[in-house]
């Protein structure tokens, strides 16, 4: 396998996107991405979506965006993996280039939620769980990541105020990115004073339902080898931003099928291959954005990823461990917490986040680093994927 | 209407049918091969609906078509024979449940596809009965 690097990044920002539609989110992330890898043709097109005949009323992404970004004629396919879609497309767009089949490709997440009503959006979140077991009960999936909650906290790994501090960090973070939903900070307390939506989950721990469109250009570092004989393999990048290690892992679809639900095997195993595959250790890793769709989710991730114990991720949160300063930084530009989760897009914008990081121009954000480990989660962890990132 | 796709699931909604291994795993839903061993086949077991829970919450933001119930309880209930199941409570009130509350399963009417629709039933769990 050849490296594939990312060598162009574009982000739409995060929000109610009323006036635009999933075609023109889409158009506009690859755009931007295309503008800044200084690329006019590319050869592949995956688009990571998890929700777009369930909210949008569309399938076929591939075609209807390739066609619809001047790219008519290319491979182009959805890539679809619950809310770990945009990491699905990620994978495959960085397969497609490592291995050779292709020397240009776009890797871009799409989301359009805020067309509809909140209970067809909670209904579209839960279709990634069990649909005939945990659906069919009526348990959506901020109920099954509450029971997560309140068994942690029972099993006495946390309070809730260590929780609170995951949403406090990512807030925090999310006032220094242009793209993010919510600049603003929150306290432990205004939290943890919101309305209760599944005890113990507050309103204040859940991502914002939201729009949003994110692209990443994948190309081969070295351009020997490259067979494409239509255009010369070639970007403007002056930071290539290197995808050392790439793993996909699952785990039961249902919560119920684990033999411990505290445990994101999938996670564990995701990040065990990617770091092997880069050759990297959890010390080597400089920042984790790791997939915050609620507290418990990014606690129980930094356990299952190796850099907490057992029962000891929320402690990175209350010691401030995750601190743009601390030992592990996550969310570095606010996590679906503030920059918002438009679902099946979060993995490429984690891509681009990351690419920031290690390029330098993460402006207020920006902390020291070589190596970054992306990692996105479908359903209750059913599905992990990890890449690790290098300049 | 969904008619065969809830027809299919007669068994485990009404009997609380799984699988067991000769290795010892217990599964529900049944599985056709063992996650534990990958021993195929399985045997068809009815467990018998008494456990405990394992957790809980109030859902208060209900996917499409439990909206009318909110707010209700739903758990992920340890039976004894070890597996768990995700289910409604019933028959209790949101502040009495509690991590560990003994429960057993009842049929109950899950929900209603409007007017002219399905009424789908299955299995929630309540509170063991004291006699």
């Amino acid at each position: 396998m050849r490296t594939a690097a990312i060598v162009g990044i574009g982000q739409v920002a995060v929000k109610e996107h009323w006036e635009t539609s999933l075609r023109d989110l889409a158009y506009q992330a690859i755009k931007e991405a295309a503008k800044d890898a200084g690329v006019d043709n590319i050869d592949a097109l995956y688009i990571g979506n998890m929700l777009g005949g369930e909210l949008s009323g569309q399938e076929h992404l591939g075609a209807l965006i390739s066609d619809y970004c001047g790219f008519n004629g290319i491979e182009a396919v959805r890539v679809e993996a619950a809310s770990a879609s945009g990491g699905a497309a990620l994978r495959q767009g960085f397969l497609s280039v490592a291995s050779g089949a292709q020397d240009i490709a776009v890797v871009c997440g799409v989301e359009q939620m805020t067309d509809v009503l909140q209970d067809k959006v909670t209904t579209g979140l839960s279709l990634g769980l069990d649909s005939e077991y945990e659906l069919a009960s009526g348990i959506s999936s901020t109920a099954l990541f509450a029971m997560l909650t309140k068994r942690y906290i029972h099993e006495g790994c946390c309070t809730p105020e260590d929780l609170a501090a995951f949403c406090v960090n990512a807030q925090k973070n999310g006032v220094g990115n242009q793209y993010a939903m919510f600049r603003r900070e929150v306290t432990a307390e205004a939290v943890l004073k919101s309305p209760v939506v599944a005890d113990p989950i507050r309103a204040l721990e859940c991502p914002p339902v939201c729009d949003g469109a994110a692209a990443v250009v994948l190309a081969p570092v070295e351009t020997e080898g490259n067979h494409n004989q239509n255009h010369d393999c070639k970007y403007e990048c002056d930071t290539p931003v290197k995808i050392t290690g790439s793993a996909v892992a699952t785990d039961s679809i249902g919560l119920d099928n684990r033999k411990d639900p505290l445990v994101f095997e999938s996670v564990k195993k995701s990040t065990q291959n990617a770091l092997a595959m880069a050759s990297k250790k959890q010390e080597d890793i400089d920042f984790y954005e790791l997939h915050d769709l609620f507290p418990i989710a990014a606690a129980l991730s930094l356990e299952a990823s190796g850099f907490a114990k057992k029962g000891e991720g929320a402690l990175l949160g209350r010691n401030g461990d995750i601190a743009l300063d601390g030992t592990i930084p996550v969310t570095t530009m606010g996590g679906c917490k503030a920059r918002g989760n438009p679902v099946g897009a979060c993995g490429v914008y984690q891509a681009a986040e990351a690419a920031l990081q290690l390029r330098g121009e993460a402006g207020k954000n920006q902390i020291e680093c070589s190596t970054g480990m992306i990692q996105c989660i479908g359903g209750t962890a059913a599905t992990a994927i990890t890449h690790i990132m290098e300049v | 209407m969904e008619i065969s796709r809830n027809w299919r699931l007669k068994n485990q909604r009404y009997r609380l049918e799984g699988t067991t291994c000769t290795c010892g795993q217990k599964s529900f839903p049944p599985r056709r091969i063992c996650p534990k061993c990958r021993e195929n086949p399985q045997h068809t077991v009815q467990f018998s609906g008494r456990g405990h829970v394992y957790s809980y919450t109030t859902v208060h933001e209900a996917p499409e078509g439990f909206e009318e119930y909110v707010p209700y309880s739903v758990a992920l209930i340890q039976l004894e024979e070890g597996p768990l199941v995700s289910a409604q409570l019933t028959d209790v009130d949101p502040e009495e449940v509690s991590i560990g509350m003994k429960v057993e399963m009842v049929t109950r009417k899950l929900k209603e596809q409007g007017d002219t629709g399905l009424i789908v039933y299955g299995y929630k769990f309540r509170p063991v009965l004291r006699c």
